[in-house]
This record gives structure tokens, C-alpha cells and sequence, in this order.
């Protein structure tokens, strides 16, 4: 075949974009820990992307480093751990419950708490308002009318 | 009259909470390592690899810990004004040369200036992962006993030197060691 060369080139050209970081894993439940790991943790260099986004260099050694401590039997806690410890809370993207966070869980539930009163206040004052006051002179009016369109002549 | 004026307090509440979010730096990701003992690191010093650095030969002094790299563009705004600081003679300022290369980091030094008493050579960037660098440059204050007292993140400037780092210095170099 004269054109080997060329279906060879074929063949392989997805490897050369797939280069970018090939780990193995001793078992699938490591593998799901990393992958879970990578997920969890934020790239603080870009920092709407998750580890297992994010082509920064940071976020290649913080991978590499993940990828180590899974391999020497590290437990998720371990990690998280690991890198709260150095980067702090905000490379998790869900931040543990604590005073300086409070406000971040709580605040949309307080908002919504608000929101919803203020609801209620308004369909409370608009029902209010629908319902006037009438002497009998104008119920029996209201009357006659209704009853003119129930019975058309 | 409600109708009128909650509108005008909500937006006015909004733009205070919008402002307040424009003038917060996204970027300034409160350090962890505050207050805690300066990670430790043996790495080879940049100019004569034989002689390794450790944070511990520093003990009993107030330093700086400046991580710099040749790559990187914000170190060049920089670099003059760690050069004043150091004129100063007022602190020691060490170097964590961050994945650089060796030969690159040293030519650095030779032709912009050499402001550190010694920069330890970080090729594979795992003292830096110790030391939460997410962002080349950062300067650490360490206090006489080894505690990480204050961070910066991002490019000194001068003001950053005579307002919060000097000022931090002398107090720390007033505390016993």
C-alpha cells in the first residue's frame, strides 16, 4: 500500500489532541474519586471553572496532585482537606456552613421569605380593595341587572 | 406614596450593594495560611544549587517571601519596586522562584536586579502548591516566630510598601521573638 503513510496519520491524529493528561488508575472506585475530586474543587486561576475544566497550569498540578494522593490511598476528606488547608474555602464550590458563610446559604431563603410577604400584603390590600361597600339601594340595582342578563327577553 | 418611594429605596439599596461589588477584587481570595506557621521547603537556592533554603533558617527574624518568575508579566511591573523595598534594608526579602526555568530565573536576576537575599528554585511548583500560590506574584509577611502574619496577592506597588508592608514589618520586628 502506497498511501500507509498517510492512513497512519489518519489513524493517530486523535491521539495528538488527546495528549493532554492520560492517568491510570488501579480501580474503577479510584477513578470515580478522581473524577469526583476534579469536579468538586474550583481552578482558582480561572475561576468559573472546576479542576477538571480548566487547562490552567494550576489546575494541571492540582490534578497531578489529586491524582497522587488517590494513588497513595487518600480519602476525600483527605483532599478536600489538602486543599482547603493552602487555597481556603473558596476552592470548593459548595462552602462549608460557617458564620462568614452563613449569609450565603441563608441569604436567597431570607429573600424569598421577604418576597413572598410582601406577596401576601399586596393580595391581601387588592382583595380588600375589590370589595366596596354597598347600600341596598344599589345591591338591588346590581340585582335587577343580573338578573336581566340571566333571563334575556 | 409607598408606591413611589419603595421602588426608589429597593434601587437605592441595589446600587449600594452593586457598588460595593465593583470596588471587591475577585481575584483577592482571602489566604488560609494567615496566622498559621510558614509551610516548609527545602529547595535548592537559584544562584548555587548546593546551598538548599528553608524557611526555618529565617527564624527569629521578620521576612518577606516574594514568589516571582520570569514569565511572568505582572513580576516585571514589580521588580523595581521590590528593588526599592530592599534598599530600604528595612526587611529581608526572600525569592520562591516559581516554575521557572534556572537559566531563565538567573538571567532575570542579573539584568533586572537582585533585591533577595536568596530565591529558592521551585521547578516543580509543589512548594508553591504548599503556600496556596494561585497567582505570580505574592509577597507573605512571616513573623519572627515562623507565623504567616499577611499576604499579598498580586503586583507590589509602592504604596503597598510604605502604607500596609512597612508599616506591618516594624511592628513584627517589635514583637520577642
Amino acid at each position: 500500500m502506497k498511501n500507509w503513510w498517510l492512513i497512519s496519520l489518519w489513524l493517530f491524529s486523535a491521539l495528538a489532541m488527546a495528549g493532554v493528561e492520560v492517568h491510570e488508575f488501579k480501580t474503577p472506585e479510584q477513578e470515580q474519586q478522581y473524577n469526583r475530586m476534579v469536579e468538586e474543587l474550583r481552578c482558582l486561576v480561572c475561576q468559573n471553572q472546576n479542576l477538571a475544566d480548566s487547562n490552567a497550569e494550576l489546575a494541571q498540578d492540582l490534578r497531578q496532585e489529586v491524582y497522587d494522593m488517590i494513588q497513595q490511598g487518600a480519602s476525600d476528606k483527605e483532599i478536600i482537606d489538602f486543599m482547603v488547608a493552602r487555597y481556603g474555602d473558596f476552592v470548593l464550590y459548595r462552602p462549608p456552613l460557617k458564620s462568614t458563610t452563613l449569609f450565603l446559604w441563608i441569604g436567597p431563603f431570607v429573600i424569598l421569605g421577604i418576597g413572598v410577604l410582601v406577596l401576601l400584603f399586596h393580595i391581601r390590600k387588592r382583595r380588600a380593595a375589590q370589595e366596596p361597600e354597598l347600600n341596598e339601594a344599589e345591591l338591588e340595582k346590581a340585582r335587577q341587572l343580573l338578573n336581566n342578563d340571566r333571563n334575556p327577553s | 406614596m409607598w408606591r413611589y418611594l419603595a421602588p426608589l429605596g429597593i434601587f437605592i439599596v441595589l446600587v449600594i450593594f452593586l457598588s460595593i461589588g465593583l470596588k471587591l477584587d475577585p481575584r483577592e481570595v482571602p489566604s488560609p495560611l494567615i496566622g498559621k506557621p510558614a509551610p516548609s521547603f527545602t529547595l535548592p537556592n537559584l544562584k548555587q544549587a548546593e546551598q538548599m533554603i528553608n524557611p526555618d533558617d529565617f527564624r527569629g527574624k521578620v521576612w518577606l517571601l516574594n514568589v516571582w518568575a520570569s514569565w511572568c508579566v505582572s513580576c516585571r511591573a514589580e521588580h523595581p519596586v521590590v528593588n526599592e523595598l530592599a534598599k530600604t534594608g528595612e526587611v529581608i526579602i526572600v525569592g520562591l522562584d516559581y516554575k521557572d526555568g534556572l537559566e531563565e530565573g538567573r538571567q532575570w536576576l542579573r539584568q533586572r536586579g537582585d533585591p533577595y537575599i536568596a530565591s529558592a528554585y521551585d521547578e516543580d511548583g509543589r512548594a508553591g502548591i504548599d503556600w496556596g500560590v494561585y497567582g505570580v506574584p505574592e509577597t507573605f509577611v512571616i513573623d519572627k516566630k515562623g507565623i504567616v502574619r499577611y499576604k499579598h496577592t498580586g503586583p507590589l506597588t509602592m504604596k503597598d510598601v510604605t502604607d500596609t508592608l512597612l508599616p506591618l514589618v516594624r511592628e513584627l520586628k517589635k514583637e520577642p521573638a
